[in-house]
């Protein structure tokens, strides 16, 4: 039965059913269990923002705090995988993964491919993504593109309570390595999320809004902005199509050009930087399987080539928002082919 | 109705989770004669866009609600009186009953579903009417769905029907919000489930309605507790006759994306554009539940052999002594309407044209008021 509950408090649960259901799957990372040992242990923190609290109460020794050293922790639930364990390891910050490269797209990507599908990698690395929280440029990055690249990692990036959860336990269930983003302002978003477990499948995304004039192609928070700019240009008669991507890698190219082929309008918004990220990706996606189905050049709406910025006005400036998604579907949906040549604007 | 001849057309509830309807626009204009079934006024709400048809019969006098307004269920659309009735009166009643409604609590009426625990399953059913004074003074009905449906196939059906009685549907094991368990998935266990939830809800005697495979259970629960049973409403049933599109149940069973699944459920209805992506993408929630997949899997593999529906009761109906009515669409791709030809001559039979498999969907108006007619002569 459905019921209201946060994106946060739909991941715990998929943490929750999953360890009640499966004994393997066991929860490592700094603070996950938190104030281990100390009084009122039981009630203790469960991770920086609290996602794994009342876990450790749970399930005990299978929610384990770690010393801050990603590349060991990290390295250690890899192994754990190939051992036979369902480790979900949280890694607070995207930001924070560069310390453990080698371990992610060096070891875990490779495992299966190197030793010819002998050895299998199950382990989900959640962590979270995303400016918007005054964290500053080491804080609030956007990084799934740079998972996205790598052959042999799977990408999640869920923008609802109900996706969340039934993507988080198909990350578990699955056999291969999955980074799983988080984007922290999306924490406290309420949703319905049905009370059994479910899993949504990789790869397939989500039409989150049905339109006709123009294809908005977007991903984790800008969901909801998007989704606000697809309200606004309604009333001013444009029909927009919302799709969210859901993952990353593996991505649902058929859903993207289906759409693209109904509107040939085509606008991508995502948070990221834009050199090497999914807005350039998908723009090259469409530009070159759907070519003739465009009506207008493709319109990207992202983060500028720098980093966050500490400034609350400048952050503010930097993420695009509805309004600004809203402007880049305008100009795609005035464009004529012939206008270069007859108004040179 | 009120002593003057003044009655009331009201919001009806399609579906539980219903508190309100927005008015999109009336189909009749004021002055117009109305009948029972006519098609009044257009109504959106949340999942769907339906018509509103009027219960009683005379001329309608009075819109009340105006197109864009939000009413709540229950709440008063419009008027119908004879002509002789004067504007003076209509307009006291119209007053009267709005202040009435805005008295009301608008959460009170809301009707919610109910779990029971059956045997160690946990069934969800959702109670409509109470067969009291105001509900017509009929006998129990109970709704039960097809294969892969829930109690929600019956939105356009289960208020209209619980005018004259109460009114029961529930989810089948594995299906809907009932336990996903279905033991070995045969319609003999689903049927003795079904008979164990009756006792549950202390239902004795029970007009029953079963749609595809849910026809099926409501046939092998006759057959084992004939006692129980006052009448049985067939619509689009398995079980009377042996074809069946087996490619629909197994797609039913395995297709676990939108762009698999959609193909399927466009092939339950005589016009494929009634499959909105609100639709596919409920299904999918329910498909991905843990536990539906092998629920499922194991009434498929009971319901079919090579292709065939494995159970046919096609000639134990005269073993039936209750009154049966069959109702089919013509154009069902799922199970075929020739499955309702030469049936035991104690069966009425009724096949809309139009319709496709999910004939209470298509044809509300007509299915409601064939089942009404057909258990006020059975009660």
């Amino acid at each position: 039965m459905a019921r209201t509950l946060t994106f946060q408090q739909a991941i715990n649960e998929a943490l929750d059913q999953e360890m009640a259901r499966d004994e393997s799957v066991i929860l490592l990372g700094e603070d996950v269990a938190g104030g281990q040992g100390a009084d009122g242990d039981m009630d203790a923190w469960g991770g920086v923002l609290g996602v794994t609290k009342g876990l450790y109460g749970k399930y005990g020794d299978r929610v384990m705090d770690t010393p801050i050293s990603e590349s060991a922790f990290v390295g250690a639930a890899i192994g754990a995988a190939t051992a036979g364990l369902r480790p979900v390891v949280e890694l607070m910050f995207n930001d924070f993964m560069g310390v453990c490269f080698d371990q992610i797209f060096n070891q875990a990507a490779k495992f299966r491919y190197m030793f010819g599908g002998k050895a299998q990698t199950p382990v989900v690395i959640r962590t979270m993504i995303g400016a918007g929280f005054r964290g500053a440029a080491q804080h609030s990055q956007s990084l799934y593109s740079l998972f996205t690249h790598i052959p042999g990692l799977k990408c999640v990036v869920p923008s609802t309570p109900y996706d969340a959860k039934g993507l988080l336990i198909e990350a578990i269930r699955d056999q291969d390595p999955v980074i799983f983003f988080e984007h922290k302002k999306l924490y406290p978003l309420e949703g319905d999320v049905p009370e059994e477990s479910y899993a949504i499948p990789f790869g397939e995304a989500e039409i989150v809004r049905d339109g006709r004039d123009v294809t908005i192609i977007t991903l984790a928070e800008m969901v909801h902005e998007s989704l606000q700019a697809a309200e606004q240009l309604a009333a001013d008669g444009i029909d927009c199509e919302v799709i969210d991507l859901r993952t990353t890698s593996p991505l649902d190219e058929e859903t993207l050009l289906e759409s693209v082929a109904e509107t040939g309008r085509v606008v991508v918004v995502d948070e990221a930087n834009p050199r090497c990220s999914m807005a350039t990706d998908i723009s090259a996606l469409i530009a070159q399987q759907a070519f003739s189905a465009l009506k207008a050049p493709i319109r990207m709406v992202t983060a500028p080539h720098t980093p966050v910025p500490f400034s609350d006005n400048l952050e503010d400036l930097y993420k695009p928002d509805a309004a600004r998604i809203a402007d880049a579907v305008r100009k795609v949906s005035e464009y004529q082919a012939w206008q270069t040549t007859e108004s040179k604007n | 109705m009120a002593d003057n001849g003044i009655q009331k057309l009201i919001m009806p509830q399609w579906g539980f989770s219903m508190t309100h309807g927005r008015v999109v626009e009336w189909l009749v204009a004021e002055g117009s004669q109305v009948s029972p079934g006519a098609e009044v006024l257009e109504v959106e709400t949340d999942k769907a866009v339906g018509v509103v048809e009027s219960s009683v019969n005379g001329t309608l006098r009075r819109h009340v609600a105006r197109p864009g307004q939000e009413i709540p269920v229950g709440g008063l659309l419009a008027v119908v009186a004879d002509p002789s009735v004067s504007d003076e009166e209509i307009n006291r009643f119209v007053d009267s009953a709005t202040v009435e409604q805005a008295n009301d609590d608008p959460g009170a009426q809301e009707a919610t579903p109910q779990f029971v625990e059956v045997a160690g399953r946990t069934l969800r059913y959702l109670k409509l009417g109470d067969g009291g004074e105001q509900g017509g003074g009929g006998r129990p009905l109970v709704l039960v769905h097809g294969f892969s449906g829930n109690l929600n196939n019956w939105l356009f059906n289960h208020s209209p029907l619980a005018a004259d009685r109460a009114v029961y549907a529930v989810d089948l094991p594995g299906h809907g919000l009932s336990s996903k368990d279905v033991g070995d998935g045969s319609l003999d266990t689903l049927a003795a489930v079904l008979c164990d939830w009756l006792d549950a809800v202390g239902l004795s005697q029970v007009h029953l309605v079963g749609h595809s495979l849910g026809g099926a259970i409501v046939l092998a629960l006759a057959l084992q507790n004939p006692q129980r049973v006052l009448s049985c409403t067939l619509v689009a049933s398995a079980a009377l006759g042996s074809e069946i599109d087996a490619e629909f149940v197994e797609g039913m069973v395995q297709a676990d994306r939108r762009r698999q699944l959609k193909p399927y459920l466009e092939r339950l209805f005589a016009d494929p554009g009634l499959v909105t992506r609100q639709l596919v993408d409920d299904m999918l929630k329910f498909k991905r539940v843990d536990g539906v997949h092998q629920a499922l899997g194991s009434i498929a593999g009971k319901l079919l052999a090579d292709g065939k529906q494995s159970r046919v009761f096609r000639e134990r109906l005269p073993e039936i002594a209750k009154p049966i009515l069959v109702l089919w669409g013509g154009q069902d791709r799922i199970l075929p309407a020739s499955h309702a030809v030469d049936l035991d001559p104690h069966c009425s039979v009724e096949i809309l044209d139009h319709c496709g498999h999910m004939v209470q969907m298509e044809d509300p108006a007509e299915v409601n008021r064939r089942i009404a007619d057909f258990l006020r002569d059975s009660d």
